[in-house]
C-alpha cells in the first residue's frame, strides 16, 4: 500500500482541486486523507457524508480554581507565554495564549491549577461520491498546531487502507514548511508538487522541496497555469532537472477549474477536453512512478 | 541477545507493526533465556508529539540489542536508539513476528 | 495604526494586497510593511529595498551539562512535550519539540539544564523611499512559526515606538496559532478572499476567527468576476463591509508572476487601493472620536 502526498508550498496553486481530481479518478483504489486541516476544502468537491465524527484532543489547557487561588502570582511569574493576565484582580488563564506546558501547576502553593485536555477539533471518516472513503477533520478556531491532527488523519486513513486492502492513500498536504507539512510528508512513498509559474510559486517550491529532500522521498511535479508565464515555466523545468524531480505535466490556465468548483464538481467531472486528458495521464504516471519505487 | 520487534499483537504469529513510533506493542525476545516480554505501547500512541523517542526510550530501557521493524524509526527516535548501541533491521513489514525473526536470522532483512 | 492583512485560504492575494497597498501609501507618507508569513515570506519578491539591518533570531532551548547532574529524571517528568528524555546516564533534548517553557531548566535541582539560544530564523529590514519593510524567515527544519512572529513584532515595536505610522502586517494563511499571533494586536484586519466556494468556505473560518479575537475587519474581494456571487451575498447578509473589489484580469496574473507591482500599470487596481486608503482614513478618524 503506497502513500501519495500532494503539496505545494504556496497556497492557491490548485493543489486541492488537482488532488480531488485524482481522488475521483482513483475511485475504489484510493483512500483519501485531507490533511490540509487548517482550511480543509476537499469536502466541497468530494461530497463526504461526515460520518463517524470523533472528538479530537490535543494539548492541555491550564485552569485556575478561583476558590483555591490565594493570588500569590507565582503562576504568572513562571509563565513564558503571557497566558495568565490579571483580570479584575483575578488570575485567569487566557486560553489563546496557554501552550499547555504544565509549569504553573507545579509552582502553585495551593494546588489551584488543573491541566485539562483540549478538544481542538473533530475527525471524520466519510463515504464520498466515488466508491471510497475520505478521512478529514476540522480544527477549531485558534486551535494549537495541526501536526498531531494531520498524523491522526493519516493514521486513520492508513488503517482503513490496510483493512480494505486499498492500493493507495492520497493525501492532500498542508501548505508551508512547518509542523503540519512535516506531518503530512512522514511516511510518504511519493510526493507530487503542484506549482505555478510565478516568482512566489517558484520561491515556495524551492523551500518546500528542501523539506522533502531532507526526508529523501521521490518527487514529481505538476505545473499548473503553465501558460501564464512561459519564462517562469522554463525556470521550473530547469529546477526539476537540477534536482532530478520527475516532470509529470503542464496544465494551462483554465477557468473551468473555478466553474467546476462552483458546481461542487472536480474538474475531471466537469471538463471533457484537454484538462481531463492531462489529469488522467498524470494520474496514470503517478501511479506508475509510485508503484515502481 | 535481546531482540525487539514492533508488533500488532502478542503472539509469534501476530503481524509486524510497520510503524515505529506508534507501534501497538513492543515484543521483546530474550534469546539466551528463551523468555518473552510484551510492552503495551498504547500510552505512547495517544501523545501529541515526541512519540518516536518515547517508544525508543522503552526499547533503550529494556537493554535490547536488535530491533526488527517495518519502515524504521524517524530522526529523533533513531538518535535515541543509536545511543543504546542497538542494531536496527527493516523490511519486515508484511511478515508475522516469527517470519521476521527467521528472516533476520537468515540475513534476509536490511540493516537500517 | 496596525493593519493586518489575512485570509482563511492561501493564495487569495494577501501579499499582493500588502505589497501594493504599502507601496502605494508610501508615495505620500512613511509606511511600515511587516511580512509575518515566516514559513513562506514572499513580499520581498515584489519590494526591492536596500538592506539596512539583518539579525539572526533565536529561541531558547535547554542544553545539558554533565558535571553536577544527578540523573533524577525530574526534567523528563515536567516536560509536557516529550522534548527532554533521560536515557541511561544521559539527558537528551529534542529541540524541535521544545516549546521554551523553561520548566525543566528552572526546576532542575542541580542547574544542569541551562537555557541556551538556538538559531531558528532570520530577520531582515529593508528601506525603499518612505517604506520600511521587515521580513522574517524560518530556517528549514524549524517548525514553530509563533516564536519568530512574536520576536519580529517586538523588533518592529522597538524600532518604531510611536503609533503614528501605519503598519501593515502580511499574515500567514489559515486560522491557527500563527495567524492569531500575527493579528491579535491589529486595530483593523483586512480579509482578502476570492469569490469561489473554497474562498467562501475559508472566509467564514477567517471571519469566525476575527470575531473571536474581537477584531474590526472588512473584506477585499480579489479576482472579482470568477466563480459566483455567494461571497457577496454572505457579506451583505452578515453586514460585513466590502472595502474593495479587484477585478480578475489576465494582466494582473502576468505582472504578478513576474514579481511586479500592479497599481502603477493598472489604473483599476490603483482605484481600489484608493478605496482601501479612504476606508483606513475613515476608520482612523472615527477611532479618534
Amino acid at each position: 500500500m503506497k502513500e501519495i502526498v500532494i503539496v505545494s508550498g504556496k497556497g492557491g496553486t490548485g493543489k486541492t482541486s488537482i488532488t480531488a481530481s485524482f481522488a475521483y479518478l482513483g475511485n475504489k483504489d484510493v483512500i483519501v486523507a485531507d490533511c490540509d486541516v487548517d482550511a480543509a476544502d476537499m469536502h466541497l468537491l468530494l461530497k463526504p457524508d461526515f460520518g463517524n465524527p470523533k472528538d479530537f484532543y490535543s494539548g492541555l489547557l491550564a485552569k485556575i480554581d478561583q476558590e483555591k487561588c490565594i493570588k500569590c502570582g507565582k503562576c504568572a511569574a513562571v509563565c513564558r507565554f503571557d497566558a495568565i493576565p490579571i483580570i479584575n484582580g483575578k488570575f485567569i488563564v487566557e486560553p489563546l495564549n496557554c501552550e499547555g506546558c504544565g509549569y504553573c501547576p507545579l509552582v502553585c502553593p495551593t494546588d489551584a491549577i488543573e491541566m485539562n485536555e483540549q478538544n481542538v477539533g473533530r475527525l471524520f471518516v466519510s463515504n464520498i461520491k466515488t466508491e471510497s472513503k475520505m478521512v478529514h477533520a476540522s480544527l477549531k478556531i485558534g486551535a494549537d498546531n495541526s501536526g498531531k491532527l494531520v498524523a491522526e488523519v493519516k493514521n486513520k486513513a492508513k488503517e482503513i487502507a490496510e483493512n480494505e486492502e486499498k492500493k493507495f492513500i492520497l493525501v492532500d498536504g498542508s501548505p508551508g514548511i512547518g509542523c503540519p507539512v512535516v506531518s503530512s510528508l512522514s511516511g510518504a512513498s511519493f510526493v507530487v508538487l503542484v506549482t505555478e509559474p510565478s516568482v512566489s510559486g517558484i520561491h515556495d517550491l524551492r523551500r518546500v522541496y528542501q523539506v522533502i529532500k531532507k526526508f529523501g522521498i521521490k518527487a514529481g511535479c505538476i505545473i499548473n497555469k503553465a501558460d501564464v508565464n512561459k519564462n517562469k515555466s522554463k525556470e521550473i523545468h530547469n529546477f526539476l532537472e537540477e534536482e532530478k524531480i520527475e516532470f509529470i505535466a503542464e496544465i494551462h490556465y483554465d477557468e473551468n477549474f473555478t466553474k467546476a468548483m462552483t458546481y461542487g464538481k472536480t474538474i475531471v467531472e466537469y471538463d471533457n477536453g484537454e484538462i481531463k486528458k492531462i489529469l488522467e495521464d498524470s494520474w496514470e504516471k503517478i501511479k506508475e512512478l509510485t508503484t515502481n519505487l | 541477545m535481546k531482540i525487539v520487534l514492533t508488533a500488532k499483537g502478542k503472539e509469534w504469529d501476530s503481524k509486524i507493526d510497520p510503524r515505529f513510533g506508534r507501534t501497538e506493542y513492543i515484543f521483546i525476545y530474550d534469546e539466551d533465556n528463551d523468555k518473552i516480554e510484551i510492552l503495551d505501547n498504547i500510552s505512547v500512541t495517544s501523545e501529541a508529539h515526541g512519540v518516536g523517542p518515547k517508544t525508543a526510550q522503552k526499547i533503550f530501557d529494556a537493554n535490547a540489542d536488535i530491533l526488527i521493524t517495518g519502515n524504521g524509526p524517524g530522526g529523533n527516535a533513531r538518535t535515541v536508539l543509536e545511543s543504546g548501541n542497538l542494531d536496527i533491521y527493516v523490511g519486515a513489514s508484511d511478515m508475522t513476528l516469527k517470519e521476521a525473526y527467521d528472516a533476520y536470522k537468515n540475513d534476509e532483512l536490511k540493516k537500517f | 495604526m496596525k493593519i493586518a492583512i489575512a485570509s482563511g485560504k492561501g493564495g487569495t492575494g494577501k501579499t499582493t494586497l500588502s505589497t501594493n497597498l504599502s507601496s502605494f501609501l508610501s508615495e505620500t507618507e512613511s509606511i511600515i510593511l511587516v511580512d509575518l508569513d515566516v514559513e513562506e515570506p514572499n513580499s520581498g519578491l515584489f519590494i526591492n529595498g536596500n538592506l539596512v539591518y539583518q539579525e539572526d533570531k533565536f529561541k531558547m532551548i535547554p542544553e545539558w551539562i554533565n558535571n553536577q547532574c544527578q540523573l533524577c529524571g525530574n526534567c523528563q517528568k515536567v516536560c509536557n512535550f516529550n522534548a527532554v528524555m533521560k536515557l541511561g546516564k544521559r539527558i537528551m533534548v529534542f529541540p524541535e519539540l521544545c516549546h521554551g517553557c523553561y520548566a525543566c531548566s528552572e526546576l532542575c535541582p542541580t542547574n544542569s539544564l541551562p537555557m541556551k539560544p538556538k538559531r531558528m530564523g532570520e530577520l531582515k529590514h529593508f528601506k525603499l523611499g518612505n517604506l520600511d519593510f521587515i521580513e522574517s524567515k524560518l530556517i528549514i527544519g524549524e517548525e514553530q512559526a509563533v516564536p519568530l512572529i512574536k520576536q519580529t513584532l517586538e523588533y518592529v515595536d522597538k524600532q518604531f515606538p510611536k503609533d503614528n505610522i501605519i503598519r501593515i502586517y502580511d499574515s500567514p494563511p489559515g486560522t491557527s496559532c500563527p495567524v492569531i499571533e500575527a493579528t491579535k494586536d491589529a486595530d483593523l484586519v483586512l480579509l482578502i478572499t476570492e469569490p469561489t466556494p473554497f474562498g467562501l468556505h475559508d472566509l467564514k473560518l477567517a471571519v469566525d476567527t476575527m470575531k473571536k479575537l474581537n477584531k474590526n475587519f472588512g473584506i477585499v474581494i480579489n479576482r472579482y468576476g470568477i466563480g459566483d456571487d455567494k461571497v457577496l451575498s454572505y457579506c451583505k447578509d452578515n453586514n460585513i463591509p466590502i472595502i474593495a473589489k479587484i477585478l480578475n484580469d489576465r494582466k494582473i496574473a502576468d505582472l504578478y508572476s513576474n514579481g511586479k507591482l500592479l497599481y502603477k500599470e493598472i489604473p483599476e487596481v490603483k482605484k481600489q487601493l484608493e478605496k482601501v486608503r479612504d476606508y483606513i482614513l475613515k476608520y482612523q478618524t472615527e477611532k479618534m472620536k
